[in-house]
């Protein structure tokens, strides 16, 4: 069942905001292919820093410093151009956010629009309706395609991000909180689709829900100011915590 | 009791804004009617004869209306490669650093130079720079107070434009980005048509400034009365035939400018209003 080379790997990863402070300390992992894994720590941890560094969205800000190394199939993504990882790596944030100004329909394939890429019409339909299909979306949205994403409800909104992200094809999917602003229903919509969607695309997400992390991770990472303090299957983490840290975050004494 | 007579004292002092635009209004309509009813307001709008023989007046409207539309749209299309980039700088690319600051300072700093500072660099440089370039054998015209009318509503256009650019949510942009894009695609693809209706109405808002100026386009636009035939050649406007007319003008003659500057007044108040209604719109979305 061990893959040669993980999909994703850490190795003493840093990232600093400052030159003083790093937000993230040498955070050294490998993430297993086709499997969910949780973040999780306490806010301002560094959990949702060290997602973005995954698809180097720390690069459009120009005083945040990215060093160590973050290996995507074995190939240092720090040294490549941001645009070709963004492309492999897509991303869920925490707010729902369509395209407002966009349909549905092209709310799915902005990212080829965005791109420049041009598709033929059944290429498009294929898309929208393969992807809003994984996503559970498609039988609550076929015949309003053409209406604009923005009309959706939170829940369905938040699918439709994760369309907009699977259309591009990523090797990796990282969800930053993504249901932190749904309601319970819609929660539970998203915790299943990612269990379906793992077949498909190795996801890491970042959660300050334990009991998401529970449900839905096999491995778990708990961070702590800027560590990863702990990182092993997600059962035995929550059994039978190595570390005091873990322990107390995870028995509610801290958090 | 105190707080009754703070009331009624706020009201009457609230009270004279509109009765001094309804005064303005009315005034403006009253002098305005002679001319009306003696050429038919449909003609006045049309004529384009403007002639001042005793016994046989002629006075219409059209040259001027003409002007005013050739120069303000002309400063619009000028305006907007100097504006769009410096919102794009202010809003975007420098989004809250010391050089963006700067730069809005100093734009904002071309809103508050008087008009005749304007004219008279528009005359004594812009002028002879376009009869050495051969553009128009006179120098002034159209294209001349077009021009400085340009860089007059730069600073309308781009303060106000950049506000909507900047309000631009993060998250959409972050999404964009996550997707592959460019920063050039995501401000085609996402900053503009989001931020779309409001960049629109600040050129609204820009363009009601230009209809107005007086000063500047007086010295700059040649002053002949008749409709201009191309951009180089020389005209006047709304507002440049009045001021220099007004004073040796009485009866029908008087009342023919005063009639010009209520079509002058409509068209700002007109533009200015859907402006305003645009942008309002533009904030809640």
């Amino acid at each position: 069942m061990e893959s040669v080379t993980p999909i994703l790997e850490f190795n003493k990863t840093c990232v600093s905001y400052t030159k003083q402070t790093m937000a993230v300390k040498y955070v050294s992992a490998a993430i297993d292919r086709n499997s969910i894994t949780a973040i999780m720590g306490p806010s301002g941890c560094g959990k949702s820093t060290l997602l973005r560094a995954v698809n180097l969205m720390h690069n459009l800000y120009p005083n945040i410093r990215v060093d160590g190394e973050i290996l995507l199939n074995g190939e240092n993504i720090l040294s490549m151009e941001p645009i070709d990882v963004r492309r492999r790596v897509g991303m869920v944030f925490q707010r729902p956010a369509p395209f407002p100004t966009m349909s549905i329909y092209d709310n799915v394939l902005s990212g080829y629009a965005l791109n420049g890429v041009r598709l033929s019409k059944t290429e498009k339909d294929e898309t929208v309706e393969h992807c809003l299909k994984s996503v559970a979306l498609w039988d609550e949205v076929k015949d309003v395609l053409n209406k604009k994403g923005t009309f959706l409800s939170g829940g369905q909104q938040q699918r439709l991000c994760i369309a907009r992200a699977l259309a591009m094809k990523p090797d990796i999917l990282l969800m930053d909180e993504p249901t932190s602003a749904l309601d319970p229903i819609a929660t539970a919509h998203i915790e299943e689709l990612m269990q379906e969607l793992q077949k498909e695309v190795t996801i890491l997400i970042v959660t300050h829900n334990m009991g998401q992390a529970m449900r839905i991770s096999s491995k778990s990472m708990f961070m702590y100011l800027g560590e990863l303090v702990e990182y092993g299957d997600t059962a035995t983490m929550f059994s039978n915590p190595s570390d005091e840290r873990t322990k107390a975050y995870l028995t509610g004494k801290m958090g | 009791m105190n707080d009754k007579v703070y009331r009624i004292l706020l009201f009457a002092v609230a009270l004279i804004m509109p009765i001094v635009c309804g005064g303005v209004v009315y005034a403006l309509v009253t002098d305005a009617y002679d001319a009306f009813q003696h050429f038919g307001f449909f003609k006045f709008l049309t004529s384009s004869e403007w002639s001042y023989t005793e016994g046989a007046e002629q006075y219409g409207a059209l040259p001027f209306i003409t002007g005013t539309l050739m120069t303000t749209l002309l400063a619009l299309v000028f305006c907007i490669p100097f504006s769009l980039p410096v919102a794009l700088f202010v809003g975007e690319y420098f989004k809250g650093t010391k050089i963006a600051a700067v730069l809005s300072t100093v734009t904002d700093l071309l809103a508050g130079i008087p008009s005749i500072i304007y004219g008279l660099w528009g005359f004594y440089t812009l002028r002879p720079l376009i009869m050495a370039l051969n553009i128009s054998p006179q120098g002034s015209g159209i294209l001349t107070a077009s021009l400085v009318l340009a860089i007059m509503i730069v600073p309308y256009a781009s303060s106000l434009s950049a506000e909507f650019i900047k309000m631009v949510p993060n998250d959409l942009k972050e999404g964009a980005y996550s997707l592959g894009a460019t920063r050039a695609e995501v401000i085609r693809k996402v900053v503009f048509p989001v931020a779309g209706s409001g960049i629109f109405s600040s050129y609204i808002l820009a363009i009601g400034r230009a209809l107005g100026e007086t000063m500047t386009v007086t010295m700059l636009i040649g002053n002949t009365n008749n409709i201009p035939d191309s951009i180089t050649s020389t005209g006047n406007s709304m507002a440049s035939i009045i001021a220099n007319q007004f004073g040796e003008a009485d009866d029908l003659k008087l009342s023919s400018l005063i009639a010009i500057g209520l079509i002058l007044f409509l068209i700002t108040a007109f533009i200015n209003l859907i402006g305003k209604i645009m942008i309002k719109r533009a904030r809640i979305a």
